[in-house]
């Protein structure tokens, strides 16, 4: 059965996402549209969001008025997911499952045994985090079922992509693999999250990439989301004319995020206020940390502010009496955010490692330096050393990788100060190697960044299925050039033009083709005038189609007035054979090849989207 | 089980039944076919909690209404609270708390758009016809409509509504719930 459409799906540490593309569509610029998903956001409250937070809350009798949860198709769920979990869990986290990715990549725990919500009260029911992975798939193709299952269109009969992280080793991979089929999707692919991110990327682009990226290239993927901080290495190259991004090297799954550099803005925070005086809970300080988070949005996203405020109303019914008023300056980010967490650091600047006290809490494995900059420092020295592609990758003396683009992925890089700093302390290191610094060029920046992974992995999707993602770009209309029919002539009127299909829709630059079974009548020794017509409606002409009749469908380019030479003859008509050639500059050539081949005369036009005519003989 | 001549009466009727007509006759049925209890137990009959549907009340609207306020905004605590000992400074650093947090209530559960979009302080022109109860005047209100005047408030009125269901049983009555941490 043909499927209708290329799903992507983005199991994220935070948040989930899901992008489908229709799969039939020809055209490349088939848009790509994020589901919306419905999910309870307050007792009583479903609405419409474009993520799907990736948190599950295991309700007990305490939690909610009964009666509170229902979901349109399921009137007492046993689980709730999404939004609404993450906000009750916040109030209650011994009943939170959150995190669950970075627990299913964590080989030192079972990861199919129950032990989530991690370190939950007696009495509260746990998951595996192949579970609860597998709820989270399980709500987005119910979600999409109940949307779309009308029309027979289930998520199941589509064609499915799923990201995971490139750290995650052959266990976790499958395990992802398990929950879909636990869920009832058996048949997907797995993707890898930074290329799906560089596909997004490309989508973006449209055409204008090639200007960007080459065959060679090699490209960082720096991802910074809420909880995670993950490192890699994608070499550009290609294979029959198609790109193909192969992963070469791969850092470790770092528990590092924009939740820390909250959380460290609020600590900052607290100690302020309790210098003036003031004594700061822990509910309190859940409520700095939130505020923080928006305080750092705004401040780096209006460079012209110096400060922005944070106010705590007082509990209970004492809102005014307890307000407390403080702010988080520019000093702050800087200091704390830029500099705290992607401090300016040599390339042999290792993340440090606490002195290990002899028995620690079970838990996932913080990282326990927070410098984002030293982790990368030590994927682009130590870890591109273990991968097995180590000798494809250029290095400098010291045997530090050295990437010739950067793409950005993850909420925390939406923030340009901190591309910045991480471009520059790149920078300094490939100065230091030998290597040219990167320009504005060379960073990769794509929108959206907080769908950029489902959005990719719908792209890719259909690119696969269709002729991949052309490294040589390809005519964006159709040409011909204009033969005069052989007709008896009449008193006030032209003979009419036929439209000889010279470039087909698509042609790659870089190739060529012949029209082998027709001679036309080339006129030399006199000026003459050459007629060029092109279509952006007819994209289904191949070459030496001759077309009569064309309505509206094809227009006349200005003509090349010319005269070929051939020595001796003065206005004769000489029978020729057509051979076409789209140049790597974009540029087409006819060559008019006479019957015994002895004698060959070039028409040149200039396809690329600014035409201009060029002439030649 | 039922009596000899009872049970001989069955069959008999049960297999020509059958025969004939392809079905059991009903009081058959129902007699053999009931399931037998253990003797001494008593039937368990599921025990569903059936909620109390309150009888709905005109104010439920409005109660939901402040509970939206409150939870997202704090709206009900700010304004009972006694705010006159309080300096500008520290009353105004809460208000633009709870102004901001309220009209994101607004905002997300109603589309409210004034009822005329003109700027305020122009001149405008009312047509006969026009209803009182979108338009109040106030003035020299003499000679009949048409009527020109300045538009002093551009009005508000409700173009959607998008609430959520209404709480269940005694949440209806409810504009914040008790809060109790447990240490």
């Amino acid at each position: 059965m043909e499927t209708k459409y290329i799903v992507g799906i983005d199991l994220g540490t935070t948040n989930s996402a899901l992008a489908r593309t229709e799969a039939t569509a020809s055209d490349e610029n088939t848009p790509i549209e994020v589901q919306k998903i419905p999910q309870l956001v307050n007792p009583n409250e479903v609405a419409e969001r474009t993520l799907l937070p990736s948190f599950i809350y295991v309700p007990g009798d305490l939690d909610f008025p009964k009666g509170s949860l229902s979901l349109p198709w399921e009137k007492e769920p046993q689980f709730v997911v999404g939004e609404l979990a993450r906000k009750r869990g916040a109030e209650n986290p011994g009943r939170l499952v959150a995190s669950a990715k970075s627990w299913l990549s964590y080989a030192a725990v079972n990861r199919t045994s129950p032990i989530l919500p991690w370190q939950a009260p007696e009495g509260v029911p746990k998951l595996s985090p192949l579970e609860a992975s597998a709820q989270f798939i399980q709500y987005l193709r119910t979600v999409w079922d109940i949307a779309s299952g009308k029309n027979g269109e289930r998520l199941s009969e589509q064609e499915l992509l799923v990201t995971v992280p490139a750290s995650f080793d052959e266990e976790a991979r499958e395990l992802t693999r398990r929950a879909a089929e636990q869920a009832g999707l058996r048949h997907v692919t797995l993707l890898e999250e930074p290329q799906a991110a560089f596909y997004a990327w490309l989508e973006n682009q449209s055409d204008a990439w090639r200007e960007k990226i080459r065959v060679g290239d090699l490209v960082l993927v720096c991802d910074v989301g809420g909880g995670t901080t993950d490192f890699s290495l994608i070499a550009v190259s290609e294979e029959n004319g198609e790109l193909v991004l192969k992963r070469v090297a791969v850092g470790e799954h770092i528990l590092l995020g924009g939740d820390n550099m909250d959380l460290a803005l609020a600590r900052v925070l607290r100690q302020r206020l309790e210098a003036a005086g003031h004594r700061i809970d822990t509910w309190q300080l859940h409520g700095l940390w939130h505020q923080s988070r928006i305080a750092k949005e705004e401040l780096f996203s209006d460079l012209s502010k110096g400060a922005h405020p944070v106010t705590l109303l007082g509990k209970g019914s004492k809102l005014v009496g307890g307000t407390i008023k403080t702010e988080v300056r520019r000093e702050d980010l800087d200091h704390v955010l830029v500099d705290g967490f992607f401090p300016v650091v040599a390339s042999n600047e290792l993340p440090a490692r606490q002195r290990r006290i002899g028995f620690q809490e079970l838990g996932l494995p913080y990282a326990a330096d927070p410098a984002v900059t030293k982790h990368l420092a030590r994927f682009l020295s130590e870890q591109v050393r273990n991968s097995p592609e180590a000798s494809n990758i250029r290095r400098g003396p010291t045997g530090l990788a050295c990437p010739t683009h950067v793409l950005f992925n993850g909420g925390v890089m939406k923030a340009s100060l901190l591309r910045d700093r991480v471009v520059s302390v790149l920078n300094t290191w490939l100065r230091e190697e030998g290597f040219e610094a990167l320009g504005a060029t060379h960073v990769l920046e794509a929108p959206d960044l907080e769908h950029a992974v489902a959005r990719g992995a719908a792209y890719y999707g259909r690119a696969r299925r269709g002729r991949g993602i052309r490294i040589r770009s390809g005519a964006s209309r159709t040409y011909y050039i204009g033969i005069e029919s052989a007709m008896p002539a009449v008193p006030g009127m032209e003979a009419p033009l036929k439209a000889l299909c010279v470039v087909p829709f698509g042609m790659e630059e870089g190739s060529e083709a012949k029209i082998p079974d027709r001679e036309f009548g080339l006129v030399v020794g006199e000026p003459a005038e050459f007629r060029f017509l092109s279509s952006s409606i007819r994209k289904q002409d191949q070459v030496g189609s001759l077309l009569e009749d064309w309505g509206d469908e094809i227009e006349e380019l200005s003509p090349l007035e010319v005269t070929l030479t051939l020595d001796g003859q003065q206005g004769s008509v000489l029978p020729v054979r057509l051979e076409t050639r789209v140049t790597e500059l974009g540029t087409l050539e006819v060559w008019c090849v006479s019957r015994d081949g002895s004698h060959r005369w070039k028409l040149e036009l200039n396809i690329r989207e600014k035409s201009d005519k060029s002439l030649a003989a | 089980m039922p009596g000899f001549w009872k049970r001989v009466g069955f069959a008999f009727r049960s297999f020509s039944s059958i025969l004939f007509h392809g079905e059991v006759p009903e009081d058959v049925a129902r007699e053999v076919l009931k399931p037998e209890l253990p003797s001494g137990a008593t039937a368990e009959i599921a025990v569903t909690t059936v909620i109390e549907e309150p009888e709905a009340e005109p104010s439920d609207g409005a109660v939901q209404m402040l509970a939206l306020l409150q939870r997202d905004g704090r709206l009900i605590d700010f304004l009972s609270e006694d705010v006159a000992p309080y300096p500008d400074v520290q009353l105004g650093a809460a208000v633009r708390t709870v102004h901001q947090s309220c009209r994101e209530v607004l905002e997300r559960y109603f589309k409210l758009e004034p009822i005329f979009s003109s700027e305020e302080d122009q001149l405008i022109t009312l047509q006969p016809g026009f209803d009182p109860a979108m338009v109040k005047l106030i003035g020299n209100v003499s000679s009949g409509p048409p009527m020109t005047g300045v538009l002093r408030h551009r009005g508000w009125q409700v173009k959607e509504a998008n609430l959520p269901s209404l709480p269940r049983g005694s949440g209806r009555k409810v504009v914040a719930p008790a809060e109790v941490e447990v240490p």
